[in-house]
């Protein structure tokens, strides 16, 4: 009887063994039989010592390859890296997986408790693996590399390495049930089966229960530490990165994040790319004009492509100048403006520019309306304006007749007269502006600016938002709202830094012109045939070769300077005081310097000039471009080469000044109205007097009571 | 911007109107990758250019392996046309670490390395206004009072003190650093050994995050970091969020964000340093930031806003 003892063992490891294998079968049924009767010797052989940890390792990570072979064919190789990874960082965690001590599995605690049996079986295992490292990894590769198709050469290679063990170390007898099979995911479809569960060996109950912990999950994700460790090595083994263990940390925390953020929906699109989706769909149909139908729109296309600027050739200068935007946004800015000119009826057409702002950019378009177009629009804006200037009067005038018996003296303030704007197509409104934010979106056209809203823009200094109807707050108060500001600025740039190329723009011939004061004082200026083009090392060398080409804005808003007192009409003047106005008209008029003046001529800002002139490329000189940025505003650039040449302005939309801003001081206090005749204030009355008229006013009450019953008295 | 995606970088980066001719991008591209050999730098940035009046300055900056160490900084200048060749050159780049020594080439392949900024220069050139000039050895020429001792006399006398450009070059360099350079939350990590590595799985900001300014750093050591309560601080990843945030900046509004390129693009623009330009392409790792610009800064950021 005491050979009964013993005896099961063997035979119920081989049963098992045969079980197991069965079970294989059962799993797998591509597995040959050949692994199969190989596995009972290896089993005799192994003794029963302290090297079975080695072999239970072993084991235990083939059951455990057999158990999850379907699921995730890589997790043998896994299980393998995973122990050898774990070899690497010193052996100290390799406790993890020996202490067997379910009662006292404690996840923190790994790397500080101090097992010397642990340890010195993951030194017997470190050693082991460190000799068979290298014909594990190829084996593992091999193996890794045909994953789905070979399944069956893993298991035979992994039997080979098994061989391998038992013949180099005699490793004890494999356990050959699996307890293991009990942890399988569900999803595998496992059927879980009943077996006999012999004894396991210390090691292997540590081994499980070190298994059965790393597959806990918690209440919070169904998510197990096994399970996410198995994701963190499949990923490494298909990307494989060039110093894993470098990367360990941030690959963990990406496969911890893709796992909460799996990407399943497609039938939904992602909420947060749906603007940008709606932009692309926006330009998409910017593209979509240019296929037209042929034919008709043929002839209109060729009357609109006059208007529309090459705007490519130029973007071409530019970005040899080291200036403008990139090639596909410049595209994108033609399609828009090729849009814009069809949608209005445009005579010439380029791009000024783009104007930074806080929120969005600005990117606006100079146009100029056919000559029979009058803009509706402008007629109406101004009506208002005269509107309301009405309104204002009749309301002081009403106010003044209603308390007659009162009069409230009238303030002798007079606002200063308002200067009429310039018309349309003339001095600062030559141009009409067009804006919008990106190209696709509506083209806004901007309201005319007047003079008093230039002459605030030279006062203040603010950033654009980004939106046309942003409130301007500043001081002194601008009138107008951001299109305002922005047309002022515009109008102030443009004036200020358009330039050509000496002799490209002559003066129409008109007679009688010679006799002005002044000199030329010539508002219009014509493309002259016969320019051809001065050389480029000239136009750098000095600034005489360029001139402006637009008026410059006098420091009253306007181009042309107009005596606004002519304007009040209503004020009677006599004669004298004619003289007198004449003669301030005579002192004030604003004198700016004629239309086609050059650069040298302009003043310095501090010693400094106020113009840069450079060649795009010195390393080829003949083929270069000439540049010239201007220092007084600063993202304006002009480039000019041979006959073409051309303007453009990226920035914020702010004039340079070495000194810092300095806001206007408020206003001075008002004075009072000056006591007169007519005008007396009254002191208040003192107490005495308060109290004498009270008390004269009670007497009189008391005599008027006394009074009426006197009467009533009498009648009675 | 790095010096290995340039080119794309400058694409991202022409929303500000400010970039590079053809020519040289292709003559930067060749001389940073030898600059990068021959400092033997980690990662090498194309830092800008500085306008000058005459000449432009284009500057790039060497990384070690700790991103946050100290970066060396060289630039590279252009005579412009009508200068005569000053004397006076090539000395040898210092080649110890962490000391920089200067050198002015003329041939427009070379750099030359700029010395580390200290404090003094800081305050020598604050008195300095105005453009640069574009020629490095140029002497601004500032008059003070100084007080001198003459025995038992003090009396103030006039002295004029040269202030050279490269010495204000390395101060406005170092100031725009300090105080712009960004860096977007998450492209680098802190190891636990203390260096600062590239965080080579960053994937790039989500589109919600990229329109936050707290999800943008500064590139610079942390000034702010230790004043934040432990309420805050229990918030922070300690591995990523090493470095103060854009949100807190003084004054208030001076950071202008912006999406670009149909809401392809991030780009922030300093409102103080007018001319830093950084941009980052959300769920893409492109980023970076790049000055173009007079060197100014805005002082009158308080009033524009």
């Amino acid at each position: 009887m005491g050979d009964l003892p013993p005896d099961p063992e063997p035979p119920p490891q081989l049963t098992s063994s045969r079980r197991n294998s069965q079970v294989s079968e059962r799993r797998r049924s591509r597995e040959h039989s050949r692994p199969q009767p190989t596995a009972p010797e290896e089993v005799q052989q192994i003794p029963l010592d302290a090297q079975i940890l080695r072999g239970s390792q072993e084991m235990v990570s083939n059951q455990i390859n057999r158990g999850w072979s379907q699921g995730a064919s890589l997790t043998p190789n896994e299980n393998f890296i995973f122990q050898a990874e774990e070899a690497q960082r010193g052996g100290i965690e390799y406790p993890s997986l020996n202490t067997g001590f379910p009662s006292e599995v404690q996840a923190q605690t790994y790397l500080s408790e101090g097992r010397l049996q642990a340890s010195h079986n993951a030194s017997l295992i470190l050693q082991q693996l460190q000799q068979d490292e290298g014909n594990l990894f190829q084996q593992l590769e091999s193996a890794y590399q045909e994953p789905r198709a070979d399944l069956l050469g893993q298991y035979t290679r992994y039997h080979r390495e098994d061989l391998q063990f038992s013949q180099d170390t005699q490793h004890g007898p494999y356990l050959r049930d699996d307890p293991a099979l009990q942890f399988s995911p569900s999803e595998l479809g496992f059927m879980p089966f009943s077996m006999e569960v012999t004894e396991p060996e210390p090691r292997e109950l540590a081994v499980q229960n070190a298994k059965a912990y790393l597959l806990q999950t918690s209440v919070d994700c169904n998510l197990s530490l096994y399970e996410h460790l198995v994701n963190l090595l499949t990923k490494i083994l298909n990307q494989r990165p060039e110093d894993p263990l470098f990367l360990l940390e941030s690959l963990n925390r990406t496969t911890q994040w893709e796992w909460f953020h799996p990407k399943l929906d497609t039938l939904r699109d992602d909420p947060e790319m749906q603007t940008t989706y709606e932009m692309a769909e926006r330009q998409k149909a910017l593209f979509g004009q240019s296929g037209g139908s042929e034919g008709e729109q043929e002839m209109e296309e060729e009357a609109a492509g006059t208007a529309v600027p090459n705007i490519m050739e130029k973007a071409f200068y530019l970005e040899q100048a080291g200036v403008g935007l990139s090639s596909d946004e410049s595209f994108r800015i033609f399609m828009a403006l090729k849009q814009l000119v069809g949608q209005q009826p445009i005579h010439t057409c380029r791009f000024w520019g783009k104007i930074l702002g806080l929120s969005r950019s600005y990117l606006v378009a100079e146009v100029e309306f056919r000559e029979d177009e009058e803009e509706v629009e402008e007629m109406m804006e101004g009506g208002e304006v005269m509107e309301a200037h009405g309104e204002e009067e009749s309301d002081e005038g009403d106010e003044g007749e209603e308390k007659a018996t009162d009069v409230i003296p009238k303030p002798t303030w007079k606002p200063p007269p308002v200067i009429p704007k310039e018309e349309s197509r003339n001095g600062a409104n030559k141009y009409l502006y067009f804006v919008c934010n990106e190209p696709g979106q509506p083209w806004v056209r901007l309201p005319h600016v007047t003079p008093i809203q230039i002459v605030q823009a030279r006062k203040i200094k603010k950033f654009f938002t980004g939106f046309l109807d942003t409130p301007v707050i500043s001081y002194p108060p601008f009138p107008g709202n951001e299109a305002n500001y922005l047309r002022a600025q515009i109008a102030r740039i443009s004036a200020a830094t358009h330039i050509s190329p000496l002799g490209f723009y002559q003066f129409s011939e008109e007679e009688g012109d010679e006799e002005e004061e002044g000199g030329a004082r010539h508002d219009s200026y014509e493309e002259n045939p016969d320019f051809e083009g001065i050389p480029v090392l000239e136009l750098v060398d000095s600034m005489a070769n360029w001139v402006h080409h637009t008026q410059h804005i006098l420091p009253q808003g306007r181009c042309t300077w107009v005596n606004p007192l002519q304007k009040t009409e209503e004020e009677e003047l006599g004669e004298e005081e004619e003289k007198a106005d004449e003669g301030i008209d005579e002192a004030g008029q604003e004198v700016g310097p004629p239309l086609l003046t050059p650069l040298s001529e302009d003043a310095e800002i501090m010693h400094m000039s106020p113009w840069t002139a450079r060649l795009s490329c010195s390393l080829s000189p003949q083929y270069s471009v000439a540049v010239v940025r201007s220092n007084l505003w600063p993202g304006a650039y002009a480039y000019a080469s041979g006959k073409k040449f051309e303007n453009i302005y990226i920035g914020w939309g702010h004039k340079y000044s070495p000194e810092n801003f300095n806001p206007s001081l408020p206003a001075p206090v008002q004075q009072e109205y000056p006591s007169g005749p007519e005008i007396v204030e009254m002191s208040d009355p003192t107490v005495e007097e308060e109290q004498a008229l009270a008390a004269a006013e009670e007497e009189e009450e008391e005599e008027e009571e006394e009074e009426e019953e006197e009467d009533e008295g009498q009648d009675d | 911007m790095d010096e290995e995606s340039l080119l794309l970088s400058l694409e991202l980066a022409s929303g500000s109107g400010q970039g590079l001719s053809p020519d040289r991008r292709a003559s930067l591209l060749t001389s940073l990758m030898l600059v990068k050999r021959d400092y033997r730098f980690d990662r090498v940035l194309f830092w800008g250019r500085i306008l000058g009046l005459v000449a432009d300055y284009y500057i790039a900056q060497g990384l070690s392996e700790d991103q946050l160490a100290p970066r060396k900084t060289l630039y590279r200048w252009r005579r412009g046309p009508g200068w005569l060749r000053p004397q006076g050159d090539t000395e040898e780049p210092g080649a110890s670490e962490g000391q920089e020594g200067l050198g002015a080439t003329l041939n427009c392949m070379e750099w030359s390395l700029l010395p580390p900024a200290t404090e003094e220069m800081e305050m020598q050139t604050s008195v300095v206004k105005g453009r640069f000039m574009g020629d490095p050895s140029h002497a601004y020429e500032h008059t003070e009072l100084q007080k001198v001792n003459e025995g038992e006399k003090v009396f103030e006398e006039e002295v004029v003190v040269q202030i050279k450009e490269e010495t204000r070059l390395v101060s406005i360099i170092d100031q725009i650093d300090k105080a712009v350079a960004v860096i977007p939350r998450g492209a680098l990590f802190k190891t636990p050994f203390g260096p600062i590595r590239v965080n080579r799985t960053f994937e790039g900001l989500s589109l919600s995050e990229a329109k936050k300014l707290s999800s943008y750093f500064h590139f610079r050591e942390p000034v702010e970091l230790k004043n934040k309560t432990l309420l805050e601080k229990a918030d922070l990843d300690p591995s990523l969020d090493f470095m103060d945030s854009l949100e807190h900046d003084i004054p208030k509004g001076s950071w202008s964000i912006q999406m670009e390129r149909g809401n392809t693009l991030v780009v922030l623009r300093s409102l103080l340093w007018p001319g830093l330009t950084f941009y980052h392409a959300p769920r893409t790792k492109n980023y970076g930031y790049i000055y173009v610009g007079t060197g100014e800064k805005n002082i009158d950021l308080p009033f524009m806003l």
